[in-house]
């Protein structure tokens, strides 16, 4: 079964949309580059980010992330930002009682963005 | 990449890039007003290719099926072929009423459709002044328990369709209407659950629609309606409220004025924003069902305010009254 399977699919997608969001909207970490974004638009957004990170199907490509974040990179999102919100990811799970070894391989599946979402 | 057929016209559309932004940065005339899926002045019609389903969203069943799109949510995934709507067969005429003040710069105004609109309280649709002129109002008005349309218009300093409203309206007069549109409306799955609604200036119109449709279907959860003004001759419909608060002990009504004067203490309206007020009177918006309507800075900041205080996002609906365009 796969990682996206295994935590519930599309349903699990929806549970944890309003509560990742939620979160990252009260991290003073990184929510400035929340702000100011639609947020009716922006909730389907966070859908299309957990989908990916929970290793559902999307087709964004590398390339379409470097363009997603390159104004949030202009604004100076960098390393320590992307790991707050894959705190925020796994605080996310946790709350809703995924496992801590599904919540490992989540985290190493966002990994695999980051050079792209920081356009390094 | 992909190619985009308009009026004749072949029209390269990058990847991500709306339908709107491909067409209006190459030179075709498209309206657009929000460029937010609100307003639908960007609706066209796609008459080749895949239309994205977020494209359909704020549109009815039945226009999504004849392929209808708004066009500044459109993200082609594919060549597509599309042509601007005909309104001709979108719009319904619709006799004037009545033009009644309901204060300083708010009036509502009645309407006897032609044929039977067909719409649910708390919906909108666009007016228009001329055929290349229209705006959207909210419906107060309830269908089954009013014989007639009723929108309540604020005049906008300089506004082109709401100062025609005002200014020249008659009883007689005959105008075009388009269909109603928009999700703030009643649910009666949710008949128990408690209902916030907030509102600020003429943003009461739907939300006095909505605590209406709600009663006569027997709501029995709380139901909370905020209106805010900046000053108390901005209150419009209290005695309705009032009576309605008075007949039905699980609605409440809350006026909110921003600034003290005789009349606000006359009418004990809370002298804070509606925001304050809500955010001051309920402690957590878990199991809530929101609707946010009127003046946009405020329907975005008790958005987030809300969804953060625990609301479920899809249980927020709102209704920014953003300039409609084109103008
Ligand atoms: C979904 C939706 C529902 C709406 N429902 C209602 C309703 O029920 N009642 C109602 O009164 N209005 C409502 N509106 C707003 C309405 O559609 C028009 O935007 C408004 O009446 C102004 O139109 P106008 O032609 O008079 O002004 P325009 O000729 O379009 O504008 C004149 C000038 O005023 C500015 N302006 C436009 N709107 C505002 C504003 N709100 N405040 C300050 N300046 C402004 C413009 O930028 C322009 O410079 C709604 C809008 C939307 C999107
Ligand atoms: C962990 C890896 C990440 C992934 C997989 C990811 C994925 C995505 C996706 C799929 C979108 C939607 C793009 C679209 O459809 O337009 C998006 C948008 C966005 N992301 Fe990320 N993202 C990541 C990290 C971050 C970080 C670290 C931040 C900031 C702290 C961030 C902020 C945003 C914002 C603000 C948007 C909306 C942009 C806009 O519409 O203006 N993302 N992201
Ligand atoms: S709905 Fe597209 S511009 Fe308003």
């Amino acid at each position: 079964m796969s990682l996206y399977e295994q935590l519930g699919g599309d349903a699990a997608v929806n549970a944890a949309v309003d509560i990742f969001y939620r979160k990252v909207l009260q991290d003073a970490r990184i929510n400035r580059f929340f702000t100011g974004v639609d947020m009716a638009k922006q909730a389907a957004k966070q859908k299309a980010f957990l989908t990916m990170a929970f290793g559902g199907p999307n087709n964004y490509t590398g390339q379409d992330m470097r363009r997603g974040h390159a104004h949030l990179v202009a604004q100076g999102l960098n390393d320590s930002h992307f790991d707050a919100v894959v705190e925020n990811l796994a605080a996310t799970l946790k709350e809703l009682g995924v496992s801590d070894a599904l919540i490992a391989q989540v985290a190493a599946v966002a990994e695999t963005t980051r050079n792209d979402v920081l356009g390094k | 990449m992909t190619t985009i057929h308009f009026a004749g016209k072949a029209y390269v559309c990058e990847p991500r890039q709306t339908l709107l932004d491909c067409l209006q940065t190459q030179g075709a005339m498209v309206p657009s007003g929000c460029r937010s899926g609100i307003c639908q002045s960007c609706l066209m019609r796609a008459q080749e290719g895949a239309v994205p389903s977020l494209a359909q969203q704020g549109l009815s069943p039945h226009r999504a099926a004849q392929g209808y799109l708004l066009a500044c949510c459109c993200i082609p995934e594919g060549e597509m072929t599309v042509t601007l709507p005909d309104t001709q067969g979108l719009t319904c005429a619709a006799t004037v009423l009545q033009r009644v003040p309901l204060n300083g710069d708010i009036c509502a105004l009645r309407l006897h459709p032609d044929s039977p609109l067909d719409y649910r309280a708390g919906q909108y649709l666009r007016l228009y002044h001329q055929a290349d002129t229209s705006r959207c109002y909210s419906l107060a008005s309830v269908p089954t328990v009013d014989d007639y349309l009723e929108f309540h218009i604020r005049r906008i300093p300089g506004g082109r369709v709401s100062g025609w409203v005002h200014d020249d309206l008659q009883p007689g007069d005959r105008v075009m209407i388009g269909e109603a549109v928009g999700d703030c409306v009643y649910d009666e799955q949710l008949c128990e659950r408690t209902l916030l609604l907030v509102g600020t200036g003429s943003g009461l119109a739907p939300l006095y629609g909505i605590v209406r449709d709600a009663l006569s279907q027997q709501h029995t959860g709380p139901i909370w309606l905020y209106h805010g003004s900046f000053v108390a001759q901005g209150l419009y419909l209290q005695p309705e409220l009032r009576a309605l608060a008075a007949r039905f002990p699980n609605f409440h009504y809350v006026p909110c004025v921003d600034r003290e004067s005789v009349e606000s203490q006359a009418w004990s309206a809370r002298v804070m924003t509606a925001l304050d007020a809500v955010m001051a009177d309920h402690r957590s918006f878990s199991g809530y069902r929101v609707y946010l309507c009127g003046h946009p800075d405020m329907v975005n900041a008790a958005r987030l305010k809300i969804f953060v205080g625990g609301a479920s996002m899809s249980d927020i609906l709102a209704d920014p009254f953003l300039p409609s365009g084109p103008s």
